[in-house]
């Protein structure tokens, strides 16, 4: 058998050679469709990528219907519960129901250099509580995170991002130090490495989630005593708060929670409706206390909808296209075995069976695929060269990774196969005899 | 011509004379709507926005201390501004500016009657009779600033600018007075915005919203007489285009002088030209991206028939030769390749044609995409047609030259 392949190898080359300028066309077209389809699936594969392998599987986040009945959410223009309450917030974080739990929300403040050659400048950053560093893993550089007691007692501390503890502190440790964030004194206690989940899919939609890195995180108590105000989403019904955040009227915290197993997530659910239906008892719900829901982490990216309408059109145009190019191939393949007719007939009555003249084609159309997805991994390369160069936020991690350049090579060679299903179909059905007695 | 001879090599050739015409039917297809997709999108970012684009640059500049005196600073800030060479005026607005995303939107009505019975029936944020707008606000001098078109009334006076949130008077875009006051004169008529009564003073020809895909029309604007009061505002300025950079190098440098302490954000500092390239650069993006697929379709198309083409001269050189033995001329071989070609990319045609319709409606269905006009169809076919015709000349051209002689000679 793998003589025979060897033989089929060298045919199918042979009588690629002899007609260069219709294999050229072959591999030109399937290079080109399989560029194009895997320029945007990889962006479509970066953009709904595991933002945190290895621990999405644990992390979930709770969703609660404040809102009251008669609601006006166009006046929102997204939903308002998507987000929790300040006493919901607490109320959960106190309930300590999961393995560890953290509520959280944008924070943008004016840093004021102590160095005298620095101008004051606006860094995004989070306020949080304590699980957090823990729950997602945020690597630590120096010093470490805060604790559940800093957070009782609305400590004024600060852990920084890498790159704004350089900025700020030279490369000078800056655990410690003193950082002046709006009109407060923050001590930082920590620095992290360089940590960035792509997306930063527990920020709020108002975020470029895919290019926004928090800079600094501080605690959510000190946040809320300082009246800092958040940068994020903040939806409000009934009385006017007149900027208080503890309002139970206003939506603006995120909460994420860890559960190890599905039965504490299932548990978790059940704890949600329990308190929404208590909630409700006491008034201050008025929706079905079966409106509480359980996000899994990618669950969560999937109601966010986070990749674009034009990014899907793009991909759907570039299969489009692609389907284009294997018809194309499929007729010029069609001809040129159709061509061989002779030489088919040939070989049938040496007593080759049409599996022989199948697999025979079969290769030939295999050879064609693996050359047009060598140029399709160019092409794609130079495609995803221009994306990155396009300044959507999602544009720098456009990259191929390992597994994209295999399925890239994979799909060329699986599109070539199946444009030579028919063609090679039809030419193993050619009859011996009758080609035979035209030669 | 005979067509009788081409449809029975057509038919012998019946199944690659089919993958070829389902070839040209999805391309016909897909460029149909593709083209389409082009020209809407094109059609949107060429949308006016009323105001002097190529002469405007922009610079935010935020306070950091809270003890300042803000309309002071303010005052001082435009000052030193307008002392900078070539720049011809300059306004502050609060952030609002059309094309920048920073948009503070609300419902307006006509009168106070239509207020209170949106009010009752709580559907004073569903547009309807109270159309959903844009705010906008600034200094004294916005209008001429910012060259807005004045169509009716007139420029707020001075004495009717103020610092809290209750401005007495309003300019509005027509886009808005003709939604208000349909068939009736706007000017002198009381808006009801935000439970506030507003007169409305003058009408600017067009006058986009900060983010006129949102809700409501994108030309619902209103100017209110109110001035901007937080620490962080826009600066605008005027000046010749080509003036643009150097002005807003300088402005930076001018502001900082006026007050070492405030942030001004690099990205904040742009040419008008710069907001509006951002507000379309998903579409521009996008645009470039439908150009090259549709050239792409098309150029794998012309590949695949001139291929075959070539393949198929290739292969009837004998009868071609024969054909010229028995008397056909040049011109006759040149028209059956021709011929032959306009039969395969028609039915082409006739199929794409209906499968450009069947993808139009499932386009409609999932990306909110208009009603492809029927007029598209008729010209991609023409396309096509051309396309087919071109990519089958030379090798038609060499079948012409096949001589009779070859007729002659053995296999």
């Amino acid at each position: 058998m793998d003589d025979m392949l060897g033989y089929y190898l060298d045919l199918a080359l042979r009588s690629l050679k002899r007609t260069p300028i219709l294999t050229g066309l072959m591999v030109l077209a399937i290079g080109l469709g399989i560029g194009a389809s895997m320029t945007m699936l990889t962006v479509l594969h970066v953009m709904t990528d595991d933002p945190m392998p290895g621990r999405s599987a644990q992390l979930y986040t709770p969703h609660l219907d404040p809102l009251p009945l008669k609601s006006n959410s166009a006046a929102f223009g997204h939903d308002a519960s998507d987000h929790l309450t300040w006493p919901d917030a607490m109320a959960l974080l106190k309930a300590h129901r999961a393995q560890r739990q953290a509520v959280m929300a944008a924070g943008y403040l004016l840093v004021r250099p102590a160095a005298a050659d620095l101008r004051s400048f606006y860094v995004n950053g989070r306020y949080t509580t304590a699980d957090f560093f823990t729950m997602f893993g945020v690597p630590f550089e120096h010093g470490s995170s805060w604790s559940a007691a800093d957070d009782a007692a609305s400590a004024h501390v600060v852990v920084l991002a890498d790159s704004l503890a350089r900025k700020l502190f030279g490369s000078t440790d800056a655990v410690g130090k003193m950082v002046r964030m709006g009109e407060n004194d923050l001590r930082v206690i920590g620095v992290t490495t360089n940590w960035q989940p792509s997306p930063l899919f527990y920020a709020d939609s108002r975020t470029k989630r895919y290019s926004d890195r928090d800079l600094f995180f501080l605690p959510l108590s000190t946040a809320v005593d300082l009246n800092l105000g958040t940068d994020g989403n903040v939806d409000s019904w009934g009385k006017m708060p007149n900027g208080d955040m503890r309002s139970a009227t206003t939506t603006w915290l995120q909460f994420w929670v860890q559960l190890d197993t599905p039965t504490q997530a299932a548990a978790y659910k059940q704890f949600l409706i329990d308190y929404s239906a208590q909630q409700k008892l006491l008034g201050r719900f008025q929706r079905p206390a079966t409106n509480a829901k359980l996000y899994s982490l990618m669950g969560w990216l999937v109601h966010e909808n986070l990749v674009p309408g034009d990014v899907r059109l793009q991909m759907w145009l570039a299969l489009g296209f692609l389907l284009v190019c294997m018809v194309n191939v499929m007729a010029l393949l069609l001809a040129k075995f159709l061509r061989r007719s002779g030489e088919i007939s040939v070989r049938r009555a040496l007593g080759a069976r049409r599996r022989d003249i199948f697999v025979q084609f079969g290769i030939e159309s295999v050879v064609i695929g693996v050359a047009g997805g060598v140029l399709g991994v160019l092409i794609a390369e130079l495609g995803l060269w221009s994306v990155r160069h396009r300044p959507d936020d999602y544009a720098h991690i456009a990259r191929m990774d390992a597994s994209m350049l295999l399925a890239t090579l994979a799909l060329a060679v699986f599109a070539s196969m199946m444009a030579s299903l028919l063609p090679a179909w039809r030419a193993c059905r050619v009859a011996p005899a009758l080609q035979l007695k035209t030669l | 011509m005979q067509l009788r001879p081409i449809l029975s090599t057509l038919r012998h050739h019946r199944l690659t004379a089919m993958l070829l015409t389902l070839q040209v039917a999805l391309t016909c297809a897909i460029v149909c709507n593709v083209a389409f997709m082009i020209a809407s999108r094109i059609a949107g970012v060429s949308m006016p926005t009323g105001i002097a684009e190529s002469e405007l640059s922009t610079i935010q500049s935020t306070g950091t201390d809270p003890h300042q005196n803000a309309r002071a600073l303010r005052d001082t800030d435009l000052a030193a501004l307008r002392a900078i060479p070539g720049v011809e005026s300059v306004v502050a607005v609060s952030y609002a500016l059309p094309l920048n995303r920073n948009d503070t939107f609300g419902p307006v009505c006509p009168n106070q009657q239509v207020f209170e019975q949106a009010m009752r029936a709580s559907s004073l944020f569903k547009g309807g009779d109270c159309p959903l707008s844009s705010f906008y606000d600034g200094t004294p001098g916005l209008l001429g600033t910012l060259g807005l078109q004045l169509v009716a009334g007139r420029d707020f006076l001075p004495g009717e600018y103020t610092a809290k949130d209750d401005p007495p008077v309003a300019v509005v875009s027509r886009a808005l007075a003709d939604k208000l006051y349909p068939g009736q004169e706007a000017l002198g008529k009381v808006m009801v915005m935000g439970g506030n009564a507003v007169r409305v003073v003058g009408v600017v020809a067009t006058l986009a919203r900060p983010n006129p895909h949102g809700m409501g029309d994108g030309y619902a604007s209103v100017i209110t007489s109110q001035l901007p009061g937080s620490t962080s505002e826009i600066y605008v300025l005027r000046s010749a285009p080509g003036d643009r950079e150097r002005i807003l190098k300088a402005a930076e440098v001018a502001l900082f002088k006026v007050d070492p302490t405030r942030v001004i954000d690099p990205d904040q500092v742009q040419t008008y030209s710069q907001i509006r390239d951002a507000y379309f650069q998903r579409d521009t993006t996008m645009i470039g991206l439908l150009i090259a697929s549709a050239l792409g379709l098309l150029f794998v198309t012309a590949l695949g028939i001139a291929g075959l083409a070539n393949f198929w001269v290739q292969q009837r050189t004998r009868s071609i030769g024969i054909r010229r033995a028995i008397g056909a001329t040049r011109g006759d071989i040149l028209h059956y390749f021709q011929t032959e070609n306009f039969l395969i990319v028609t039915a082409g045609i006739v199929l794409g044609v209906l499968l450009a319709v069947l993808l139009n409606l499932l386009l409609m269905t999932h990306y909110e995409l208009p009603r492809l006009p029927l007029w598209y169809l008729p010209v991609g076919a023409l396309v096509l047609w051309a396309l087919g015709q071109l990519s089958v000349l030379s090798p038609a051209l060499r079948a012409a030259q096949v001589p009779p002689v070859v007729a002659t000679r053995s296999v």
